[in-house]
Protein backbone atom coordinates (compact mmCIF):
# COMPACT_ATOMS: atom_id res chain seq x y z
CA UNK A 1 0.00 0.00 0.00
CA UNK A 2 2.74 2.45 0.75
CA UNK A 3 4.31 1.73 -2.36
CA UNK A 4 1.22 2.22 -4.74
CA UNK A 5 0.89 5.19 -2.15
CA UNK A 6 4.63 6.47 -3.24
CA UNK A 7 3.68 5.38 -6.83
CA UNK A 8 1.09 7.68 -7.20
CA UNK A 9 2.89 10.70 -5.51
CA UNK A 10 5.72 10.17 -8.03
CA UNK A 11 3.17 9.85 -10.76
CA UNK A 12 2.01 13.32 -9.72
CA UNK A 13 5.15 14.96 -9.46
CA UNK A 14 6.38 13.45 -13.16
CA UNK A 15 2.87 14.72 -14.53
CA UNK A 16 3.49 18.13 -13.32
CA UNK A 17 7.04 18.73 -14.00
CA UNK A 18 6.40 17.49 -17.55
CA UNK A 19 3.71 19.94 -18.17
CA UNK A 20 5.98 22.49 -15.98
CA UNK A 21 3.41 25.26 -16.69
CA UNK A 22 1.09 24.45 -13.75
CA UNK A 23 4.13 25.48 -10.97
CA UNK A 24 5.46 27.86 -12.92
CA UNK A 25 2.07 30.07 -13.69
CA UNK A 26 1.50 29.60 -10.05
CA UNK A 27 4.62 31.04 -8.85
CA UNK A 28 3.97 33.83 -11.74
CA UNK A 29 1.13 34.98 -10.34
CA UNK A 30 2.50 34.55 -6.52
CA UNK A 31 5.06 37.08 -7.84
CA UNK A 32 2.49 39.20 -9.66
CA UNK A 33 -0.37 39.82 -7.12
CA UNK A 34 2.44 40.82 -4.55
CA UNK A 35 4.04 43.26 -6.97
CA UNK A 36 0.75 45.01 -7.19
CA UNK A 37 -0.22 45.62 -3.85
CA UNK A 38 2.00 48.72 -3.66
CA UNK A 39 0.92 50.29 -6.78
CA UNK A 40 -2.73 49.85 -4.82
CA UNK A 41 -1.91 51.25 -1.42
CA UNK A 42 1.37 53.39 -2.10
CA UNK A 43 4.93 52.69 -1.86
CA UNK A 44 5.25 54.42 1.74
CA UNK A 45 7.40 51.57 3.53
CA UNK A 46 6.37 52.02 6.98
CA UNK A 47 2.69 50.63 5.71
CA UNK A 48 4.20 48.01 3.31
CA UNK A 49 6.06 46.94 6.06
CA UNK A 50 2.86 46.45 8.56
CA UNK A 51 0.87 44.76 6.22
CA UNK A 52 3.55 42.87 4.25
CA UNK A 53 2.99 39.69 5.76
CA UNK A 54 -0.89 39.73 4.88
CA UNK A 55 0.02 40.51 1.37
CA UNK A 56 1.80 37.45 0.92
CA UNK A 57 -0.10 35.71 3.07
CA UNK A 58 -3.03 36.30 0.78
CA UNK A 59 -0.91 36.11 -2.19
CA UNK A 60 -0.04 32.43 -1.74
CA UNK A 61 -3.10 31.38 -0.78
CA UNK A 62 -5.04 32.85 -4.20
CA UNK A 63 -2.09 31.11 -6.07
CA UNK A 64 -2.76 27.91 -4.27
CA UNK A 65 -6.55 28.06 -5.57
CA UNK A 66 -5.35 28.65 -8.92
CA UNK A 67 -4.07 25.09 -9.55
CA UNK A 68 -7.01 23.22 -7.59
CA UNK A 69 -9.40 22.77 -10.97
CA UNK A 70 -7.16 19.87 -12.35
CA UNK A 71 -6.50 18.59 -9.15
CA UNK A 72 -9.11 15.68 -10.14
CA UNK A 73 -10.92 16.91 -12.92
CA UNK A 74 -8.25 15.45 -15.65
CA UNK A 75 -8.45 11.99 -13.58
CA UNK A 76 -12.56 12.32 -13.99
CA UNK A 77 -12.60 13.11 -17.22
CA UNK A 78 -10.32 10.61 -18.68
CA UNK A 79 -11.28 7.33 -16.88
CA UNK A 80 -8.56 7.75 -14.62
CA UNK A 81 -10.16 7.99 -11.52
CA UNK A 82 -11.74 4.89 -12.14
CA UNK A 83 -8.46 3.02 -12.28
CA UNK A 84 -7.75 4.76 -9.07
CA UNK A 85 -11.41 3.21 -7.37
CA UNK A 86 -10.24 0.25 -8.20
CA UNK A 87 -6.79 0.32 -7.20
CA UNK A 88 -5.69 -1.10 -3.85
CA UNK A 89 -5.13 2.71 -2.52
CA UNK A 90 -7.92 3.44 -0.41
CA UNK A 91 -10.14 6.63 -2.00
CA UNK A 92 -8.56 8.14 1.78
CA UNK A 93 -4.76 8.00 0.52
CA UNK A 94 -5.57 8.57 -2.86
CA UNK A 95 -6.52 12.16 -1.67
CA UNK A 96 -3.89 12.34 0.29
CA UNK A 97 -1.72 11.98 -2.17
CA UNK A 98 -3.23 14.71 -4.54
CA UNK A 99 -3.01 17.05 -1.61
CA UNK A 100 0.83 16.15 -1.18
CA UNK A 101 1.62 16.48 -4.42
CA UNK A 102 -0.30 19.77 -4.45
CA UNK A 103 1.79 21.34 -1.87
CA UNK A 104 4.79 19.61 -3.32
CA UNK A 105 4.08 21.82 -6.71
CA UNK A 106 2.74 24.95 -4.85
CA UNK A 107 2.99 24.98 -1.46
CA UNK A 108 6.70 24.43 -1.23
CA UNK A 109 7.80 26.80 -4.19
CA UNK A 110 5.83 29.44 -2.99
CA UNK A 111 7.41 28.95 0.58
CA UNK A 112 10.58 28.81 -0.79
CA UNK A 113 9.85 31.96 -3.15
CA UNK A 114 8.16 34.33 -0.47
CA UNK A 115 11.97 35.84 1.09
CA UNK A 116 12.74 37.28 -1.84
CA UNK A 117 8.85 39.18 -2.09
CA UNK A 118 9.23 40.02 1.32
CA UNK A 119 12.32 42.25 0.36
CA UNK A 120 9.60 43.49 -2.25
CA UNK A 121 7.37 44.53 0.66
CA UNK A 122 9.84 45.48 3.04
CA UNK A 123 8.96 43.31 5.67
CA UNK A 124 12.16 43.78 8.37
CA UNK A 125 14.73 41.13 7.84
CA UNK A 126 14.15 39.79 11.25
CA UNK A 127 11.07 38.78 10.13
CA UNK A 128 11.36 36.99 7.32
CA UNK A 129 12.30 33.56 8.98
CA UNK A 130 8.70 33.87 10.97
CA UNK A 131 7.40 34.64 7.71
CA UNK A 132 8.99 31.62 5.82
CA UNK A 133 8.65 29.24 8.96
CA UNK A 134 4.17 30.15 9.04
CA UNK A 135 3.98 29.58 5.56
CA UNK A 136 5.68 26.17 5.49
CA UNK A 137 3.40 25.42 8.71
CA UNK A 138 0.08 26.70 7.36
CA UNK A 139 0.46 25.88 3.02
CA UNK A 140 -0.15 22.32 4.18
CA UNK A 141 -3.39 23.11 5.02
CA UNK A 142 -4.39 25.08 2.31
CA UNK A 143 -3.67 22.11 0.00
CA UNK A 144 -5.32 19.49 1.88
CA UNK A 145 -8.86 21.84 2.34
CA UNK A 146 -8.46 22.31 -1.27
CA UNK A 147 -7.87 18.77 -2.06
CA UNK A 148 -11.18 18.17 -0.11
CA UNK A 149 -13.06 21.02 -1.94
CA UNK A 150 -11.81 20.20 -5.69
CA UNK A 151 -13.01 16.74 -4.92
CA UNK A 152 -16.73 18.13 -3.40
CA UNK A 153 -16.94 20.25 -6.75
CA UNK A 154 -16.24 17.06 -9.15
CA UNK A 155 -18.67 16.98 -11.83
CA UNK A 156 -20.44 20.16 -11.10
CA UNK A 157 -20.99 22.73 -14.00
CA UNK A 158 -18.33 25.61 -13.47
CA UNK A 159 -16.24 23.67 -11.22
CA UNK A 160 -13.54 26.68 -10.98
CA UNK A 161 -15.75 29.39 -9.71
CA UNK A 162 -17.92 27.31 -7.32
CA UNK A 163 -14.16 25.72 -6.67
CA UNK A 164 -13.30 29.69 -5.30
CA UNK A 165 -16.61 30.61 -3.74
CA UNK A 166 -16.42 26.56 -1.70
CA UNK A 167 -12.31 27.17 -0.61
CA UNK A 168 -11.94 30.73 -0.07
CA UNK A 169 -14.30 30.74 3.55
CA UNK A 170 -12.66 27.82 4.32
CA UNK A 171 -8.99 29.51 4.03
CA UNK A 172 -10.07 31.93 6.33
CA UNK A 173 -8.61 30.36 9.46
CA UNK A 174 -5.01 29.53 7.97
CA UNK A 175 -5.32 33.34 6.94
CA UNK A 176 -5.74 35.08 10.26
CA UNK A 177 -3.11 32.60 12.10
CA UNK A 178 -0.48 33.12 9.22
CA UNK A 179 -0.81 36.37 8.73
CA UNK A 180 -0.44 36.75 12.76
CA UNK A 181 2.18 34.66 13.24
CA UNK A 182 4.36 36.84 10.34
CA UNK A 183 3.28 39.72 11.69
CA UNK A 184 4.99 40.44 14.97
CA UNK A 185 7.53 38.16 16.86
CA UNK A 186 6.28 38.89 19.88
CA UNK A 187 2.79 36.87 19.79
CA UNK A 188 4.20 34.53 17.25
CA UNK A 189 4.66 31.41 18.53
CA UNK A 190 1.05 30.75 19.68
CA UNK A 191 -0.60 31.96 15.79
CA UNK A 192 2.55 29.09 14.95
CA UNK A 193 0.90 26.70 16.98
CA UNK A 194 -2.61 27.05 16.17
CA UNK A 195 -1.45 27.26 12.53
CA UNK A 196 0.16 23.44 13.29
CA UNK A 197 -3.53 22.31 14.35
CA UNK A 198 -4.92 23.68 11.30
CA UNK A 199 -3.03 21.80 9.30
CA UNK A 200 -2.97 18.71 11.52
CA UNK A 201 -6.34 18.75 11.68
CA UNK A 202 -7.05 18.96 7.79
CA UNK A 203 -4.49 15.71 7.41
CA UNK A 204 -6.81 13.95 9.81
CA UNK A 205 -10.18 15.25 8.31
CA UNK A 206 -9.50 16.54 4.80
CA UNK A 207 -9.09 13.01 2.84
CA UNK A 208 -12.05 11.31 4.34
CA UNK A 209 -14.06 14.08 3.20
CA UNK A 210 -12.51 14.15 -0.04
CA UNK A 211 -12.77 10.48 -0.39
CA UNK A 212 -16.76 10.80 -0.29
CA UNK A 213 -16.94 13.61 -2.63
CA UNK A 214 -14.87 10.71 -5.05
CA UNK A 215 -17.50 8.31 -4.33
CA UNK A 216 -20.47 10.71 -4.97
CA UNK A 217 -18.09 11.72 -8.00
CA UNK A 218 -17.71 8.19 -9.20
CA UNK A 219 -21.41 7.69 -9.74
CA UNK B 1 -9.21 -24.13 -3.76
CA UNK B 2 -11.53 -24.15 -6.33
CA UNK B 3 -11.64 -20.94 -8.62
CA UNK B 4 -14.17 -18.45 -7.56
CA UNK B 5 -16.80 -17.89 -9.64
CA UNK B 6 -18.88 -14.75 -10.40
CA UNK B 7 -22.24 -14.86 -9.40
CA UNK B 8 -25.15 -11.84 -10.27
CA UNK B 9 -28.56 -12.43 -8.58
CA UNK B 10 -31.39 -10.14 -9.69
CA UNK B 11 -29.13 -7.20 -10.84
CA UNK B 12 -30.94 -3.90 -11.28
CA UNK B 13 -29.41 -0.40 -12.28
CA UNK B 14 -30.81 2.80 -11.79
CA UNK B 15 -29.46 5.90 -13.35
CA UNK B 16 -31.37 8.90 -11.74
CA UNK B 17 -34.67 8.49 -12.33
CA UNK B 18 -34.20 6.07 -15.13
CA UNK B 19 -34.59 2.01 -14.69
CA UNK B 20 -31.65 0.76 -17.16
CA UNK B 21 -32.30 -3.13 -16.64
CA UNK B 22 -34.02 -5.03 -13.50
CA UNK B 23 -34.08 -9.16 -12.77
CA UNK B 24 -30.65 -9.63 -14.66
CA UNK B 25 -28.94 -13.05 -13.42
CA UNK B 26 -25.70 -14.64 -14.64
CA UNK B 27 -23.51 -17.39 -13.41
CA UNK B 28 -19.80 -16.72 -14.28
CA UNK B 29 -17.31 -19.71 -13.89
CA UNK B 30 -13.94 -20.26 -14.51
CA UNK B 31 -12.93 -20.34 -17.94
CA UNK B 32 -15.91 -18.52 -18.67
CA UNK B 33 -17.15 -15.95 -21.31
CA UNK B 34 -20.15 -13.47 -21.10
CA UNK B 35 -21.05 -10.97 -24.02
CA UNK B 36 -23.13 -7.88 -23.12
CA UNK B 37 -25.35 -7.12 -25.92
CA UNK B 38 -27.89 -4.58 -26.92
CA UNK B 39 -28.65 -1.50 -28.52
CA UNK B 40 -27.21 1.84 -27.68
CA UNK B 41 -28.20 3.08 -23.86
CA UNK B 42 -29.36 -0.61 -22.98
CA UNK B 43 -27.05 -0.42 -19.83
CA UNK B 44 -24.10 -2.65 -21.74
CA UNK B 45 -21.50 -0.28 -19.92
CA UNK B 46 -23.64 0.93 -16.63
CA UNK B 47 -23.56 -3.24 -16.25
CA UNK B 48 -20.01 -3.32 -16.58
CA UNK B 49 -19.35 -0.63 -13.70
CA UNK B 50 -21.80 -1.94 -11.70
CA UNK B 51 -19.76 -5.27 -12.00
CA UNK B 52 -16.33 -3.31 -11.11
CA UNK B 53 -18.13 -2.06 -8.10
CA UNK B 54 -17.54 1.60 -9.91
CA UNK B 55 -21.40 2.06 -9.77
CA UNK B 56 -24.15 0.40 -6.50
CA UNK B 57 -26.61 -1.71 -7.35
CA UNK B 58 -30.25 -0.72 -7.14
CA UNK B 59 -31.08 -4.11 -6.66
CA UNK B 60 -29.69 -7.82 -6.11
CA UNK B 61 -26.25 -9.31 -5.40
CA UNK B 62 -23.15 -10.09 -6.63
CA UNK B 63 -21.19 -12.66 -5.52
CA UNK B 64 -17.73 -13.53 -6.17
CA UNK B 65 -16.58 -17.41 -4.58
CA UNK B 66 -19.90 -17.23 -2.67
CA UNK B 67 -19.58 -14.28 -0.84
CA UNK B 68 -21.55 -11.05 -1.37
CA UNK B 69 -18.45 -8.25 -2.67
CA UNK B 70 -19.23 -5.59 -0.42
CA UNK B 71 -17.85 -7.63 2.49
CA UNK B 72 -14.66 -7.77 1.14
CA UNK B 73 -14.78 -5.09 -1.72
CA UNK B 74 -10.61 -4.73 -1.93
CA UNK B 75 -10.10 -8.68 -1.88
CA UNK B 76 -12.97 -8.41 -5.15
CA UNK B 77 -11.19 -5.43 -6.80
CA UNK B 78 -7.31 -6.85 -6.52
CA UNK B 79 -9.46 -9.94 -8.50
CA UNK B 80 -10.75 -7.80 -11.69
CA UNK B 81 -9.50 -5.67 -14.23
CA UNK B 82 -11.56 -3.18 -15.47
CA UNK B 83 -10.95 -1.37 -19.42
CA UNK B 84 -13.69 0.97 -19.38
CA UNK B 85 -14.28 2.46 -23.37
CA UNK B 86 -12.21 5.56 -21.94
CA UNK B 87 -8.72 4.73 -22.25
CA UNK B 88 -7.61 7.34 -19.50
CA UNK B 89 -4.05 8.25 -20.73
CA UNK B 90 -2.03 10.96 -19.23
CA UNK B 91 -0.64 13.43 -23.04
CA UNK B 92 2.59 14.26 -20.89
CA UNK B 93 3.33 10.64 -20.01
CA UNK B 94 4.81 7.67 -21.93
CA UNK B 95 3.35 4.07 -22.09
CA UNK B 96 5.80 2.64 -20.28
CA UNK B 97 5.09 5.71 -17.19
CA UNK B 98 1.56 4.91 -17.87
CA UNK B 99 2.10 1.11 -17.12
CA UNK B 100 4.56 1.33 -14.46
CA UNK B 101 1.94 3.72 -12.38
CA UNK B 102 -0.58 0.78 -13.06
CA UNK B 103 1.77 -1.68 -11.69
CA UNK B 104 2.08 0.23 -8.51
CA UNK B 105 -1.70 0.90 -8.41
CA UNK B 106 -1.74 -2.52 -8.24
CA UNK B 107 0.92 -3.53 -5.27
CA UNK B 108 3.41 -4.86 -7.77
CA UNK B 109 6.42 -4.60 -6.20
CA UNK B 110 9.52 -5.20 -9.06
CA UNK B 111 7.46 -4.14 -11.86
CA UNK B 112 10.51 -4.79 -14.48
CA UNK B 113 9.48 -7.80 -16.10
CA UNK B 114 5.76 -7.04 -16.11
CA UNK B 115 5.73 -3.73 -18.10
CA UNK B 116 8.24 -5.54 -20.72
CA UNK B 117 5.66 -8.67 -20.90
CA UNK B 118 3.08 -5.90 -20.77
CA UNK B 119 4.33 -4.15 -23.94
CA UNK B 120 5.02 -7.06 -25.50
CA UNK B 121 1.11 -8.09 -25.34
CA UNK B 122 -0.05 -5.86 -27.38
CA UNK B 123 3.53 -4.71 -29.79
CA UNK B 124 4.07 -1.27 -28.29
CA UNK B 125 7.27 -1.89 -27.07
CA UNK B 126 8.14 0.25 -30.31
CA UNK B 127 6.48 3.11 -28.89
CA UNK B 128 7.30 2.74 -25.42
CA UNK B 129 9.11 5.91 -24.51
CA UNK B 130 6.76 8.30 -26.53
CA UNK B 131 4.49 10.77 -25.34
CA UNK B 132 1.18 9.29 -25.38
CA UNK B 133 -0.05 12.23 -27.52
CA UNK B 134 1.70 11.01 -30.19
CA UNK B 135 -0.06 7.72 -30.32
CA UNK B 136 -3.01 6.92 -32.72
CA UNK B 137 -6.29 5.75 -31.31
CA UNK B 138 -5.23 2.08 -31.76
CA UNK B 139 -2.35 2.43 -30.08
CA UNK B 140 -3.94 4.16 -26.87
CA UNK B 141 -7.09 1.54 -26.69
CA UNK B 142 -3.97 -1.09 -27.19
CA UNK B 143 -1.92 0.63 -24.24
CA UNK B 144 -5.24 0.67 -22.42
CA UNK B 145 -5.09 -3.23 -22.85
CA UNK B 146 -2.01 -3.81 -21.98
CA UNK B 147 -2.69 -2.66 -18.16
CA UNK B 148 -4.43 -6.20 -18.22
CA UNK B 149 -0.91 -7.69 -17.93
CA UNK B 150 0.84 -5.62 -15.13
CA UNK B 151 -0.90 -8.02 -12.56
CA UNK B 152 -2.79 -10.96 -12.95
CA UNK B 153 -6.62 -11.08 -11.92
CA UNK B 154 -9.42 -13.57 -12.90
CA UNK B 155 -11.97 -10.84 -13.92
CA UNK B 156 -11.82 -9.02 -16.84
CA UNK B 157 -14.53 -6.70 -17.40
CA UNK B 158 -13.77 -5.12 -21.08
CA UNK B 159 -15.98 -2.21 -22.73
CA UNK B 160 -15.80 -2.17 -26.15
CA UNK B 161 -12.10 -3.85 -26.37
CA UNK B 162 -12.25 -3.75 -30.03
CA UNK B 163 -12.76 -0.40 -31.41
CA UNK B 164 -10.38 1.19 -33.04
CA UNK B 165 -7.88 -1.92 -33.13
CA UNK B 166 -6.64 -2.77 -36.43
CA UNK B 167 -7.33 -6.72 -38.07
CA UNK B 168 -3.92 -7.77 -36.72
CA UNK B 169 -4.44 -6.30 -33.02
CA UNK B 170 -8.18 -7.80 -32.68
CA UNK B 171 -6.30 -10.89 -32.76
CA UNK B 172 -4.05 -10.36 -30.65
CA UNK B 173 -6.94 -9.46 -28.35
CA UNK B 174 -8.69 -12.82 -29.70
CA UNK B 175 -5.45 -14.71 -28.90
CA UNK B 176 -5.03 -13.57 -25.59
CA UNK B 177 -8.69 -13.69 -24.03
CA UNK B 178 -8.56 -17.54 -24.96
CA UNK B 179 -4.94 -17.73 -23.33
CA UNK B 180 -7.11 -16.04 -20.15
CA UNK B 181 -9.71 -18.50 -20.45
CA UNK B 182 -7.71 -21.25 -20.64
CA UNK B 183 -6.12 -20.16 -17.73
CA UNK B 184 -9.28 -20.40 -15.66
CA UNK B 185 -10.17 -16.53 -16.59
CA UNK B 186 -13.23 -15.01 -16.88
CA UNK B 187 -14.32 -12.29 -19.05
CA UNK B 188 -17.26 -10.39 -19.74
CA UNK B 189 -17.36 -8.10 -22.70
CA UNK B 190 -19.38 -5.80 -24.84
CA UNK B 191 -17.96 -5.89 -28.42
CA UNK B 192 -19.97 -6.03 -32.20
CA UNK B 193 -17.57 -8.27 -33.30
CA UNK B 194 -19.30 -11.91 -32.21
CA UNK B 195 -16.59 -13.95 -33.60
CA UNK B 196 -13.99 -12.71 -31.31
CA UNK B 197 -15.17 -15.21 -28.27
CA UNK B 198 -15.41 -18.50 -29.01
CA UNK B 199 -18.00 -19.91 -26.87
CA UNK B 200 -19.36 -17.11 -24.88
CA UNK B 201 -22.86 -16.89 -23.47
CA UNK B 202 -24.47 -14.43 -24.57
CA UNK B 203 -26.54 -11.61 -22.43
CA UNK B 204 -29.51 -9.23 -23.74
CA UNK B 205 -30.17 -6.24 -22.31
CA UNK B 206 -33.26 -4.50 -23.97
CA UNK B 207 -35.22 -7.56 -22.60
CA UNK B 208 -33.34 -8.46 -19.09
CA UNK B 209 -32.81 -12.11 -19.63
CA UNK B 210 -29.58 -13.99 -20.00
CA UNK B 211 -30.11 -17.04 -22.35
Amino acid sequence: MRGAFLGLVRHELRLALRQGSDTGIVLGFFVLAVVLFPFGVGPEPALLSRIGAGIIWVAALLAALLSLDRLYASDFEDGGLDLLALSGLPLELVALAKGASHWLTTGLPLTILSPLLALLVDIEPGRIPLLVLSLLVGTPALSLIGSLAAALVLGARRQGVLLSLLVLPLYVPPLVFGAAASGTVAGARSDLLLLGALSLGAFALAPWAAAAGLRQALQ
Amino acid sequence: MSEPELLAENLACRRGERLVFSGLSFRLEAGGALLVRGPNGSGKSSLLRLVATLIPAADGRLLWGGVPVESDLSRYRQSLHYVGHQDALKAALSPRETLALAASLRGVRQPGAALERALEAFALDAVADWPNRWLSAGQRRRLALCRLFVAPAPLWLLDEPFSSLDPDNQRRLENALEAHREEGGRVILTTHLERAVAGARGIELGSGAAE
